[in-house]
C-alpha cells in the first residue's frame, strides 16, 4: 500500500531575555541549583507575577517573522498539574487567547519550496528540573529553569516526510537565531521539538491515528524518530494491527520508541485565564516599533547576496545558514570588494578549518580584516593563490596577520621578469630530453616545465609570468631551431 | 476609659499632645489582651516583643517630632497577609510553620505609616469560611456572646478591634469576609475596590474576588486605615493605577441630595425581622440626613451565590495547588512515593471545608463542564457588573442588610455547608463586580447581637462609602455599646 505520511511539529524556544517571564531573576544557563530563585518562581503564598515586556516584544518579531497574525489581546491562562519541577501547581500558559495565529513559513524541498503553516504561537514559563540521585532513593529539584520565558510554535499538519521535518525545523531555528531572541542550543534545550506524526493511504482526507513523539534533542534524530516511527506505522497498518494514539519516547541509543506510561500523560489541564494578570493589549503602534526593528531574515539575506555579490544561489545558502558567519563573508567583502573570490575562501578553507575543530565562526582565528587583506594580497600578485594556501593555514593556527607570516617566510612572489627568465632558461637547458619530447608533440609536458619552475622557486614564482615565459621561450627554440 | 479603648484619631491627638506615649497604649492593648484573649481568642499569634520594640522606637520618632499616620497605632493582621520573618499559617496546618521572607505589601505600607504590629488574628482556614470556625487553632467567639461565632473569615480581625484587643485591623474580603465579621462584631468594616488595594503578600483565596481591607472601630478610623493601605502596587499586574484622593476628607460631610439605591432583591423573605428592622430605621436615618430613597433593581442578584461558589473554588482549586509538600510548609511523613507524598500531604494538611472547596473548583474547571460551569459564571459575573453599573447610574450609593442574620451560634451550621453559604448571600455581589461595600453598626438585636448596614458604589468610589457611611454614623441614634466581657 502506498502511505502518506502526516507531520506537524510543536517547537518550544526559550527567549534570550536577561530575566524571567514574571520576576527579576536571571534567566542565566548553568548556575548552582536554586541560586536563580525568588519567592516568586518558587511559587510561594501570596506573591504575584508581573510580566516582562521583553517576552512579549520576542515573542512578537517570531510571529511576525512567520508572517502571523498577532492578537490585539492576548490572556494568559493557567495549565494545572502536579510535578515537583512546577512550584505553582500550574503552569502558567496560553491558551484560548494565544499571542498569534495563521503564519507560516517556506521550506525547500526536493519539489522546490513549500508553504509549512503556523497554527499558533503563544508565551508561557519553562518549569525547573529533576535530578535523581543514583544512590539515595531521592530526587531534587532545581527552579533555576523555573519562569524562563518559551515560545510554543504550533505547526499545521503540513509536513509530509521526516526529512520536510527536519528542514521545517533548521528554517525555524534559523529565524529565531537571526531574530536574537533565541540561542538556538538544542543540548541545553533552548529548542525543544514534540512531533505529531501519522500516516494514511495516499488520497485518504482523514487523517490516521497519531502518536505524539518526545525526546528528539536534535535535528538528526528528530528525522531519525519520524522515520522509525512512520515505518513503525505502517509495519502495524500492513500487519492488521491497530495505531494507539499515545505519546512515545525516541531512544537514541537503541534507535527506536517506546510508549510513555499512559499515567503521565493522562491529564484534564483544567485552563482557565490566570486572574493574577491582565490580558496582554497589543495596538498597531507596537507592531510597528516591533516591525521597524526587525533584522534581515534568512530568505532575504539569501536573495540579496545572489542579487548585490552575484554569487551563486548555493553559496549563499551556505554563508547565510550562520547569522554570524553571513556577517563575517559581508565584512570581507565590505573589506576587499571580490565577492566571489571571499566567498570561495569563506566556503573553501576558513569552514574546512572552523569543520575539523568543531569551531563556530564566532571562534575563528582568521579576523575578516586579516583575510581581506589576504585577498588583496593575492589580487595585487604580491603571493599566489598556491602560497595563500600556506598562509591562510598559517593565519587560522596562529592568528597571524598575512603580512607578517608572507615577511617572515619570505613567501612574497617572484614577479621580477628577468630573474624569471633565467630560471626558465635554466630549466629548459637542464631537461634537454623533456625539451625533445615537448617539440616532437608531447604538449603536456609543458606543466613539466610549470612545476620544475616553481619548484625551483619554492612556489614563489608568479605562475602567470612563467607561463607567459615558458611559452614565449619554448617558441623562440623552436623558431631558432627552425632557422638552424 | 482606658486606652485601648480609644479610636485611631483620638490617640492619634493624645500622641500629638503628648498625653500618652506609645508605649502606654501598647501595654494597654497587651493588658487588655491578657484580660479576654482566652475567651475569645483572635490571634493564632501575639507579637508582643516586637510590638514593645516599635513602640519604644516610635516614642523615639514622636520626640523628634516624626509622627506619621499610625505611629504608635496598635494593629491586627489577620494571619493572611504574609509577615516578614513572622509565621503566617492561613489558618492552617499546611502552613502552620511557614515563615515568609518577605512583607506584603500592606503590611510594608501600615508599618511606613508608624503602624504597630500586635499579632496575627485568627480566620478560617485559606479564607474558607464565614464563622472563623474551620481554623486548624479552634474557633474565636464573639466578643457579644461568647456561644455565637463572630462571622468569618477575617473573624479574629473583627473580635480584637470589638473587644478592644487592638485599635484596628486589616482583614480580607473575598465574599464577605470583612464586611460579615464587621456586622456581627459590631464594628466598621470596608471591602475595597478590587485593584484599589495591593494583593502583593496575600495568600490566595480567589484572586479575582480578594481584596484586603481595614476594621475599625469607627468610620474615621477607617478613613484614616485606607489612607495608608490605598495605592498602586508594581507589584501586582491587577493593581489599579487610580489617583487616590484623601480619604478622610470624606468624613463628616453631609449627603444632602443625596440617591439613596435600595434594590428590591436584597429584602426578601428569610432575613431575621431584627435585621429588617434595624436596616429599615437606618434607611429612615438616612433619609432624615437629606438623602432620597431610590428603589432600583438588581435583576441578577439571585445568580450571585451560585455563581461565587464555582469561581470562587475554581480559582481556589489551582491558588492551592502549589501546596504539595516539595518546597515549604506542611509535609506528610512517611510517604513511599512522589503521588502518595501528594496526597497524604493534602489529605493531612487541609481541612474539611478546604478540601470540599477544592473539589468543586476541580470538577467545575473540568473538561467537559468548563462551559457549563466556569464559563457560564463569568458570563453572569459580567451581567452582576452591569446590573450595578445602571444602578450607579440612577444612585449614589446602594444600601443594603449586610448579613441576613446576627451572629448564630458557634457549631450551628458547621455541618451545613449550604446554609453557611447563605450568610454571605448580601456581600458576595461586590466581589463579583469589583465595587467597594462598607458595613457599619446600626443596631442591637433584642439580644444583644450588633446588626450591620452595608453601603456599596461604583468602582473607586470608596470616597462615597466613606461619606455616607460617617454621615449615617454621626446622625444615627444608634446606642454605643461595649461587650461585657
Ligand atoms: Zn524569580
Amino acid at each position: 500500500m502506498d502511505f502518506e505520511t502526516v507531520i506537524g511539529l510543536e517547537v518550544h524556544a526559550q527567549l534570550l531575555t536577561d530575566t524571567k517571564i514574571f520576576c527579576s531573576c536571571s534567566t542565566q544557563f548553568g548556575a548552582a541549583p536554586n541560586s536563580h530563585a525568588c519567592p516568586v518562581c518558587l511559587g510561594m503564598p501570596g506573591v504575584l507575577p508581573v510580566l516582562n515586556k521583553k517576552v512579549v516584544e520576542y515573542a512578537m518579531r517570531m510571529a511576525l517573522a512567520t508572517h502571523c497574525a498577532i492578537n490585539p489581546q492576548n490572556v494568559f491562562a493557567r495549565k494545572n498539574y502536579f510535578y515537583p519541577d512546577l512550584p505553582k501547581g500550574y503552569q502558567i500558559s496560553q491558551y484560548a487567547y494565544p499571542l498569534a495565529e495563521h503564519g507560516y513559513i517556506m521550506i525547500d524541498t526536493g519539489e522546490g519550496s513549500r508553504k509549512i503553516g503556523i497554527t499558533r504561537i503563544h508565551m508561557e514559563e519553562d518549569a525547573g528540573k529533576l535530578i535523581h540521585d543514583d544512590h539515595n532513593p531521592a530526587s531534587y529539584v532545581d527552579l533555576n529553569r523555573t519562569g524562563v520565558p518559551l515560545i510554543e510554535i504550533v505547526g499545521e499538519p503540513d509536513i509530509r516526510s521526516p526529512e520536510e521535518a527536519a528542514e521545517y525545523l533548521r528554517r525555524l531555528h534559523e529565524i529565531l537565531v537571526y531574530l536574537d531572541i533565541c540561542d538556538g542550543n538544542m543540548e541545553e534545550g533552548s529548542f525543544r521539538c514534540d512531533a505529531n506524526v501519522s500516516i494514511r493511504p495516499r488520497g485518504q482526507k482523514e487523517f490516521g491515528t497519531r502518536t505524539e513523539l518526545k525526546n528528539m534533542n536534535s535535528f538528526r534524530n528528530v528525522q531519525r524518530g519520524l522515520e522509525y516511527e512512520v515505518r513503525r506505522q505502517q509495519y502495524l497498518v500492513e500487519n492488521g494491527e491497530k495505531i494507539v494514539q499515545e505519546t512515545r519516547l525516541w531512544d537514541d541509543a537503541q534507535g527506536v520508541t517506546n510508549p510513555m506510561r499512559s499515567k503521565e500523560e493522562a491529564h484534564d489541564y483544567r485552563y482557565f485565564p490566570d486572574p493574577d494578570l491582565v490580558p496582554v493589549v497589543v495596538d498597531e503602534a507596537w507592531v510597528a516599533d516591533i516591525r521597524a526593528g526587525m533584522p534581515e531574515l534568512p530568505q532575504a539575506k539569501r536573495e540579496r547576496f545572489v542579487n548585490d555579490y552575484q554569487i551563486p544561489a548555493y553559496d549563499a545558502g551556505v554563508l547565510t545558514a550562520d547569522k554570524a558567519l553571513a556577517g563575517y563573508y559581508e565584512d570581507v567583502v565590505k573589506l576587499c570588494g571580490k565577492p566571489k573570490i571571499a566567498s570561495n575562501w569563506v566556503m573553501g578553507d576558513v569552514m574546512k578549518f572552523l569543520n575539523e575543530d568543531k569551531k563556530s565562526i564566532r571562534e575563528c582565528p582568521v579576523s575578516a580584516k586579516s583575510l581581506a587583506d589576504m585577498i588583496g594580497l593575492i589580487e595585487e600578485g604580491t603571493i599566489s593563490g598556491k602560497i595563500a594556501k600556506e598562509v591562510i593555514a598559517d593565519m587560522y593556527a596562529t592568528g597571524r596577520t598575512p603580512q607578517e607570516i608572507i615577511r617572515e617566510k619570505g613567501l612574497v612572489q617572484i614577479t621580477d621578469e628577468g630573474a624569471l627568465a633565467k630560471t626558465v632558461a635554466a630549466i629548459i637547458e637542464a631537461n634537454p630530453g623533456q625539451l625533445a619530447d615537448y617539440r616532437g608533440g608531447k604538449e603536456k609536458l609543458f606543466g613539466f616545465f610549470v612545476g620544475q619552475v616553481m619548484k625551483a622557486t619554492q612556489g614563489k614564482a608568479n605562475p602567470q609570468m612563467v607561463n607567459d615565459l615558458l611559452k614565449k621561450m619554448l617558441a623562440l627554440r623552436q623558431a631558432q631551431d627552425d632557422i638552424d | 476609659m482606658e486606652l485601648h479603648q480609644f479610636t485611631i484619631h483620638a490617640l492619634q491627638e493624645k500622641i500629638r499632645n503628648g498625653e500618652v506615649s506609645a508605649l502606654q497604649i501598647a501595654e494597654s492593648v497587651f493588658s487588655r489582651i491578657d484580660a479576654v484573649e482566652g475567651r475569645i481568642h483572635s490571634y493564632i499569634r501575639l507579637m508582643k516583643e516586637e510590638a514593645m520594640a516599635s513602640a519604644a522606637r516610635a516614642d523615639e520618632g514622636i520626640q523628634k517630632g516624626d509622627i506619621q499616620p499610625l505611629t504608635g497605632i496598635p494593629i491586627a493582621l489577620k494571619d493572611i497577609v504574609c509577615t516578614r520573618g513572622i509565621p503566617t499559617t492561613c489558618g492552617s496546618r499546611m502552613l502552620h510553620q511557614f515563615v515568609p521572607p518577605y512583607n506584603a505589601t500592606a503590611v510594608e505600607k501600615l508599618a511606613a505609616a508608624g503602624a504597630i504590629f500586635v499579632g496575627k488574628a485568627n480566620m478560617d482556614e485559606f479564607a474558607m469560611g464565614s464563622s472563623t470556625e474551620t481554623s486548624y487553632f479552634g474557633p474565636t467567639r464573639n466578643p457579644w456572646d461568647l456561644e455565637r461565632i463572630p462571622g468569618g473569615s477575617s473573624g479574629g480581625s473583627a473580635t480584637a478591634v470589638a473587644a478592644d484587643e487592638c485599635i484596628a485591623s486589616i482583614g480580607s474580603d473575598t465574599g464577605g469576609s470583612i464586611r460579615q465579621p464587621a456586622a456581627l462584631c459590631g464594628v466598621v468594616g470596608m471591602k475595597p475596590t478590587y485593584g484599589r488595594v495591593s494583593r502583593f503578600g496575600l495568600i490566595a483565596f480567589a484572586s479575582s474576588l480578594d481584596q484586603i481591607g481595614p476594621l475599625t472601630k469607627d468610620v474615621e478610623d477607617c478613613a484614616i486605615m485606607m489612607n495608608v493601605l490605598a495605592g498602586y502596587d508594581p507589584k501586582e499586574s491587577t493593581s489599579v493605577k487610580a489617583e487616590v484622593p484623601d480619604y478622610r476628607q470624606f468624613v463628616g460631610r453631609d449627603i444632602k441630595g443625596w440617591k439613596i439605591g435600595i434594590p428590591k432583591e436584597y429584602f426578601i423573605d428569610g432575613i431575621d425581622p431584627e435585621v429588617s428592622a434595624a436596616v429599615a430605621k437606618t434607611i429612615e436615618t438616612v433619609r432624615q440626613c437629606g438623602a432620597s430613597i431610590v428603589e432600583i433593581s438588581l435583576p441578577h442578584t439571585k445568580y450571585c451565590v451560585a455563581v461565587y461558589y464555582i469561581i470562587a473554588p475554581a480559582e481556589a482549586s489551582s491558588n492551592l495547588a502549589r501546596y504539595d509538600g516539595v518546597r515549604y510548609g506542611f509535609r506528610a511523613a512517611d510517604a513511599r512515593d512522589l503521588s502518595e507524598m501528594y496526597q497524604k500531604t493534602r489529605r493531612q494538611g487541609f481541612g474539611a471545608e478546604v478540601k470540599r472547596r477544592i473539589m468543586i473548583g476541580t470538577y467545575a474547571l473540568s473538561a467537559g463542564y468548563y462551559d457549563a460551569y466556569y464559563g457560564k459564571a463569568s458570563q453572569v459575573r459580567a451581567l452582576i457588573r452591569r446590573d450595578f453599573d445602571e444602578a450607579f447610574a440612577r444612585c449614589d450609593v446602594v444600601l443594603t442588610p449586610t448579613t441576613p442574620t446576627p451572629a448564630f451560634k458557634i457549631g450551628e451550621k458547621t455541618d451545613d455547608p449550604l446554609q453557611m453559604y447563605l450568610s454571605d448571600i448580601f456581600t458576595i455581589s461586590a466581589n463579583l463586580a469589583g465595587i467597594p461595600g462598607i458595613s457599619v453598626p446600626c443596631g442591637f438585636s433584642t439580644s444583644g447581637l450588633p446588626i450591620g448596614v452595608q453601603f456599596l458604589a461604583g468602582h473607586f468610589e470608596e470616597g462615597k462609602l466613606l461619606q455616607a457611611a460617617s454621615a449615617y454614623e454621626k446622625s444615627a441614634a444608634v446606642e454605643k455599646r461595649r461587650p461585657a466581657l
